[in-house]
């Protein structure tokens, strides 16, 4: 039943109230309202994505993030102004963590040119600079020498910032993987590398799939790593703003290994029976479901009532839908869009610079 | 006008906009305190430091990834492959990353980012080192390749591409390293896309690119010499964006075509070449066009057989022997 081996802890559970972190203690009830609530607007959205991709409005994969939105929204909520993210194609939640609004991302599953990239994209390529959010990307592991990249781009202009480069625990075994881990820990570039592991790559499992423990391997690269359980995101945020605090005032880089589990299959194509059990996803949702056990800790706390939480879902349900209805209403891109957006030249055709033909036929 | 190298007509460019840009990095296996395995960064690291001029370990998936992503933040990374034949360890990075950045994000990233190195055969070095990749890269929509043959060319397009927007892939020769050529000091820039006519004639266009450009050069010259045949050679510098009209204006006054080029035949440059010209110059043909390319199988060892699988002057004038005939 168990679908891995249990972390060996590096801090014993229950005995560490990590609400208790400086990090988190210093959180306004406004601030621990907000994670709850964008924690529940990316349930939302994936759910009414995923009934728009059942009733074929979406077209391609669907791979969503439902159970992992602790990760996502814990890391995002401690980014400052010159801190990125980069993710692979299970992407929905850093998105919309990172502040993208929900209507232009419902819009790209749908291929609406209205769509964070005019449709051009689709579920797994998002991508928002403006909120320094570098994609979305669609090959297991191979936006992570990106992300060693951004955090070049950071340190070669002296900024004091840091990438956190997201990848899944299925992509710890690609060779760009590790080529990153080597090239930040010898150039020590302010990079966090995430494993969000849910203990699936697609449905091998971890057992399966990868010798010794994850997190550990960047070990070898002289790299500090930690380990966290990603249900809670109080915990997320404590053992995250360490690691970015060391990125941004040394610029070493770490490896940090979350915890998590996704309740959906690794796609929506995915049957989901074929390599765990409906037991396990169960025991998950009733035991460690990370915005039930925030918004448990939040009553407690008295931050949040249960006539707000019920609003909060009202609101977040009426925004998915919102999007989706906008999304509904959008136009597709035409086929003369199709060969936009592929050179700069040839979208800035006032400051081009070259000659001859671009495009062929 | 100053003769120098090709190998010193790129150095000549790098340095310069390396003073010109302060984010332009150079970025490569050892090109800092080697100096560059083929030399062509030779005595950037004492003049520009570590910062600008930086080794990496051999980890091309790696370091073209973190420029990839480093000239999303804007700085202009100029990377050097020892050999081009090393881009198939980094093919994701170079052909999903940097090729496809811009477009899936709907216009909104561009990458800045050079990648430069040999790619050639006729060194004797097999297979696995003697890869022509300009077709499999221009095949990618949202890249750009060059393929300069002469100094003077290498350092005004390598200008061009540091400059450029949108990734640029630069294809050298190490067979053309030590060529001497005249080069202008100083600001010297050529555009993308723009083609040569490195020789005037009319009986016959040679449309060619990279060293074969002096190949076909010295048939061209054996060619007026004992044949009285006036063979134009038109170097198309320009992979992807090409200089089409170039090629029509040549064809429009020869009408014979041979396109010679250093590339397995099977879907080459010169099939899209040749595709084009029928498709729109099809009037303007007295002949079927033809194409010499390297003979169809991976790159022999053998040194005096290298040289006769490679375009080589002998082959260029038999090839246009036969176009005419």
């Amino acid at each position: 039943m168990s679908k891995k081996p249990t972390f060996k802890e590096a801090t014993p559970p229950a005995a560490t109230d990590h609400a208790q972190a400086p990090v988190n203690a210093r959180l306004s009830p406004e601030e621990r309202i907000e994670l709850f609530r964008k924690m529940v607007r990316i349930r939302r959205f994936e759910e009414r994505s995923l009934r728009a991709y059942q009733a074929k409005k979406i077209g391609g994969f669907l791979h969503l993030y439902i159970g992992q939105e602790a990760v996502a929204v814990g890391c995002c909520s401690l980014m400052g102004p010159n801190d990125h993210v980069i993710t692979a194609y299970r992407d929905h939640g850093h998105a919309i963590a990172v502040g993208m609004d929900t209507k232009p991302l419902m819009a790209e599953l749908f291929g609406k040119a209205t769509g964070c990239s005019k449709g051009k994209g689709g579920s797994m390529h998002y991508f928002d600079p403006s909120r320094n959010f570098w994609g979305g990307h669609g090959i297991v592991g191979g936006q992570i020498p990106l992300g060693a990249g951004l955090a070049y781009g950071l340190k070669y202009k002296g900024l004091k910032g840091a990438a956190m480069a997201f990848m899944g625990d299925g992509a710890v075994n690609q060779g760009a993987v590790h080529e990153a881990y080597n090239l930040a820990s010898l150039w020590n570039l302010p990079v966090v590398f995430v494993i969000e592991n849910n203990g699936y790559s697609m449905g091998t499992s971890q057992s399966r799939s990868s010798a010794g423990e994850l997190a550990q391997r960047a070990a070898g690269y002289d790299m500090q790593w930690g380990q966290c359980s990603g249900h809670d995101v109080y915990e997320v945020r404590a053992m995250m703003d360490k690691f970015l605090t060391l990125a941004r005032e040394t610029g070493k880089p770490s490896t940090v290994e979350i915890d998590t589990y996704r309740y959906r299959g690794h796609s929506v194509a995915d049957p989901d029976n074929t390599y765990r059990s409906k037991q396990e996803i169960e025991e998950y949702r009733r035991t460690r479901d990370p915005i039930q056990l925030f918004q448990v800790k939040l009553l407690a706390e008295g931050v949040l009532t249960p006539a707000l939480a019920e609003q909060i879902d009202t609101e977040a349900r009426a925004e998915a839908d919102g999007a989706a209805d906008f999304s509904e209403a959008s136009p597709f891109p035409t086929p003369a869009d199709i060969q936009a957006d592929v050179y700069w030249e040839a979208d800035n055709p006032a400051d081009r610079r070259s000659q001859g033909r671009l495009f062929f036929t | 006008m100053p003769v120098i190298s090709y190998r010193e007509a790129i150095r000549h460019a790098l340095a310069e906009e390396l003073e010109r840009d302060s984010n332009v990095v150079v970025m490569g296996e050892e090109v800092a305190q080697f100096n560059g395995a083929y030399k062509v960064t030779e005595g950037l690291l004492a003049r520009f430091g570590p910062q600008r001029i930086v080794d990496t370990p051999i980890s091309e998936a790696g370091f073209i990834g973190v420029g990839i992503g480093a000239s999303m933040l804007g700085i202009r990374p100029v990377m050097e492959l020892m050999f081009w034949s090393f881009y198939s360890v980094a093919f994701d990075q170079i052909l999903n990353n940097a090729a496809n950045v811009r477009y899936m994000s709907g216009g909104q990233i561009h990458c800045p980012i050079v990648i430069r190195g040999p790619a050639n055969g006729g060194t004797n070095v097999g297979a696995t080192h003697s890869h022509t990749p300009e077709n499999v890269l221009a095949n990618h929509p949202g890249v750009k390749v060059v393929v300069p043959s002469t100094p003077a060319d290498a350092k005004g397009l390598l200008k061009s591409a540091i400059r450029d927007n949108d990734p640029v892939f630069f294809l050298e020769n190490t067979m053309l390293y030590g060529e001497k050529g005249e080069v202008p000091a100083g600001e010297h820039v050529v555009p993308l896309g723009l083609a040569d006519v490195k020789r005037a004639g009319t009986d016959l266009t040679i449309i060619t690119y990279g060293r074969s450009v002096l190949h076909s050069l010295a048939a061209a010259a054996v060619l007026e010499r004992e044949q009285k045949i006036s063979a134009e050679v038109l170097d198309l510098r320009t992979i992807r964006p090409l200089d089409f009209d170039s090629v029509l204006k040549s064809v429009a006054k020869t009408h014979r075509v041979l396109i010679v080029e250093e590339q397995k035949p099977f879907a080459s440059v010169g099939s899209q070449l040749a595709y084009m010209i029928q498709r729109e110059a099809f009037d303007e043909l007295d002949g079927p066009i033809h194409r010499l390319a390297t003979v169809d199988a991976p790159a022999i060892y053998s040194p005096p057989v290298e040289v006769e699988q490679l375009p080589n002057p002998r082959r260029v004038l038999q090839a246009a022997l036969e176009t005419l005939a």
